[in-house]
């Protein structure tokens, strides 16, 4: 299948309806869907929830979309519901932050593969060794506060192991800024891919931002605040590879496509026949969506849609398995960082970076307590231990003391 | 029998997909160095212990608001004996009372709609019976809070607490997907809770010479042991009768 832009008009924006039943669906099973479905969901949550986001700053700054923005933006707030409700009670919130971890593994690595522009795959292969470390943290925690196996969640799709460390991912703001492509020479799909990563990263840092407070156990909080501060940089990191030049009305139907190839990603890859027919129905809304966007560019704007737009969607997203991109990555670059826009050995740092880290860091670190002396294990470490005939709880114990 | 027993394409385990299970198990061997330590300041114990030494109250107990006769003379009673635990061990009472009949209701809701459809044998008058006797005993608890001048609505420690405990519970119970016998074993959870405190609210009436609401409370535990000797009882049933249809359907 082949997704033509500019000559399906899509589901008319007046026909974009929901009832209360319709936006809390049965939700996906958590035990016998495919991880990928999850990861769908989870991965268009954050699509939709940035478009809502960008529509209500471009309405603060453009009196007169107001309406078309209020009419199109409360359809994709629904659209967004009917998603996040996709995701089941029995989910805890580490449960679930292990989904949005491999969210950020698997899409980012797919997305690095596809990306043309050889800057802008450094810099997603660069996010991407963080979210692997994450992951490695968020595991150990799983296993030691609620005594749960991260594999029940990846189903063996996503490797459990440390990446670049997360105490080294503390960096000063300014070394978390890139440079951006360029709005005349960079191809379409380079446009959707910083908007697709910049999403998926932007709403898990707004879901820890969210449950890092509902948890009780103190080393929680304090790694939710850790990995939420590093969520907060790779906002900033993918925000910035984004052209400040584009005009809201070009940025605005750039969303719209993204959208729609986002959906249309989801549905060539979906296993779950209801939530594959959801992906369809919104394929179809939002190319009603783009279809009134381009038409208010062509009257604001005075210019052909398909100076920015592609005719033809490009391939989909691969939603598979990236262990063996993520392991090349993992051996090559592990020890890059970043001074100013450009990509350095860990040795070349800023001082700036370096004092801020020194600082932050200064009374402990949560993502190497939590994970001290951890393996990933089937079963977890608990089952391990019991297999040796060693007691549970006591691993930890040989960690650290403080300097 | 109950949806959730049966076999089906539960893709959780290691060995649904031997390949990448393989995968998985070298990749965490080949790529965790546990010897590759980063300076830090804390292990995840000593962060735990720091807090828990630098912690403050979850909350307080409120002070009784109005100084009635009722007020006055039990604390004569009480004989120079602090009064707020006995508040606070009735406020987790009520509490859990008042949410004990909120899952019940839960309960009864979802016995209506898949008791036939499940084929397990639980009586709905004697469910309807227990609810009732959860608010009886709510009623009887505001009525001793109130007679010592303490406010029945307020939130105590123990109540808080009780409550962040039920929240695991109140999850399974209202959960369309949960089976009956899910829930009963939810129910066994909190009533052994609620026999086990039942008991220390007695103790220490007891010790505090309320004869009044120590006679109460007696009668409320011996309901109370009904309950659990019950809910148990229909939990056990459900499972293992759909044990046996299980096993016979497999001959």
């Amino acid at each position: 299948m082949s997704v033509r832009l500019f000559d399906n008009k899509g589901t008319p924006l007046d026909q974009q309806k929901f009832t209360w039943k319709e936006l809390v669906q049965k939700p996906l099973s958590k035990l016998d869907d495919d991880a990928f479905t999850r990861v769908r969901v989870i991965l268009m949550n954050g699509v939709e929830q940035q478009a809502n986001r960008f529509q209500h700053m471009c309405a603060q700054m453009n009196g007169e979309l107001r309406s078309p923005l209020a009419q199109i933006r409360r359809v994709e707030h629904h659209q967004q519901t009917m998603i996040n409700w996709l995701l089941s009670g029995d989910h805890s919130p580490i449960e679930t932050t292990i989904g949005y971890e491999q969210v950020a593994i698997e899409v980012t690595a797919a997305i690095a593969q596809q990306e043309p522009d050889p800057y802008l795959a450094q810099v997603y292969r660069f996010g991407l060794l963080e979210d692997f470390d994450h992951m490695y943290r968020y595991s150990a925690l799983l296993d030691r506060v609620e005594g749960k196996d991260a594999n029940n969640i990846l189903q063996c799709y996503t490797d459990v192991a440390p990446g670049r460390p997360t105490i080294v991912e503390h960096r000063h703001p300014t070394d978390d800024l890139r440079d951006h492509y360029d709005r005349e020479t960079a191809k379409p799909i380079s446009k959707m891919n910083a908007l697709t990563i910049m999403s998926g990263e932007y709403q898990t840092r707004d879901y820890y931002m969210n449950i890092g407070p509902t948890f009780a156990d103190p080393v929680a909080r304090q790694l939710y605040a850790e990995i939420a501060s590093i969520e907060e940089q790779h906002v900033t990191q993918y925000g910035s590879i984004i052209d400040p030049n584009e005009t809201w009305l070009e940025k605005w139907m750039l969303y719209e496509a993204n959208e729609v190839y986002n959906y249309y990603s989801c549905l060539e890859a979906e296993t779950n026949p209801r939530i594959k027919a959801i992906w369809e129905r919104f394929l179809d809304y939002e190319l009603g969506h783009l279809n009134v966007v381009t038409e208010l560019f062509k009257k604001y704007e005075r210019r052909d849609p398909a100076e920015i737009l592609p005719e033809i969607l490009p391939d989909p997203i691969p939603f598979e398995s990236q262990r063996e991109f993520v392991r090349t990555t993992l051996e090559k670059e592990l020890e890059m960082s970043a001074a100013g826009t450009e990509f350095v050995d860990r040795m070349k740092e800023t001082e700036a970076t370096q004092a801020y880290r020194k600082h932050i860091n200064s009374e402990g670190s949560p993502s190497e307590a939590v994970s001290a002396d951890y393996k990933w294990q089937p079963g977890t470490e608990i089952a391990g231990r019991a297999e040796k005939g060693g007691q549970p709880g006591k691993a930890t114990e040989k960690s650290r003391q403080p300097a | 029998m109950e949806k959730s027993t049966k076999m089906g394409s539960n893709l959780t385990g290691i060995d649904m997909s031997p390949i990448d299970s393989k995968a998985m198990i070298e990749g965490a061997e080949q790529y965790t160095n546990i010897d590759q330590k980063h300076e830090d300041g804390y292990s995840y114990e000593q962060i735990r212990r720091q807090y828990i030494q630098d912690s403050d109250a979850v909350g307080s107990v409120p002070l009784p608001g109005s100084i009635k006769g009722a007020f006055k003379s039990m604390m004569d009673k009480l004989k120079g004996n602090n009064p707020e635990m006995l508040i606070n061990k009735l406020g987790e009472r009520l509490a859990f009372e008042r949410t004990g009949v909120r899952f019940y209701e839960s309960f009864i809701l979802k016995c209506e709609a898949k008791l036939k459809e499940q084929g397990i044998r639980v009586p709905m008058d004697e469910l309807r019976e227990i609810r009732d006797e959860e608010l009886e005993h709510f009623q009887m608890l505001k009525k001793a809070i109130e007679s010592m001048g303490a406010d029945p609505t307020a939130m105590t420690p123990d109540a808080d607490v009780s409550g962040v405990a039920a929240m695991g519970v109140q999850q399974v119970l209202n959960d369309p997907r949960t089976t009956i016998s899910q829930c009963l074993q939810m129910l066994v959870i909190i009533e052994s809770t609620d026999n086990a405190a039942w008991e220390v609210l007695i103790k220490l009436t007891e010790d505090l010479g309320l004869d009044d609401m120590t006679a109460q409370f007696q009668q409320a535990l011996r309901q109370e042991e009904s309950h659990l000797h019950r809910v148990k009882a229909w939990y056990e049933e459900a499972v293992r009768t759909q044990a046996k249809k299980s096993m016979s359907m497999s001959h």
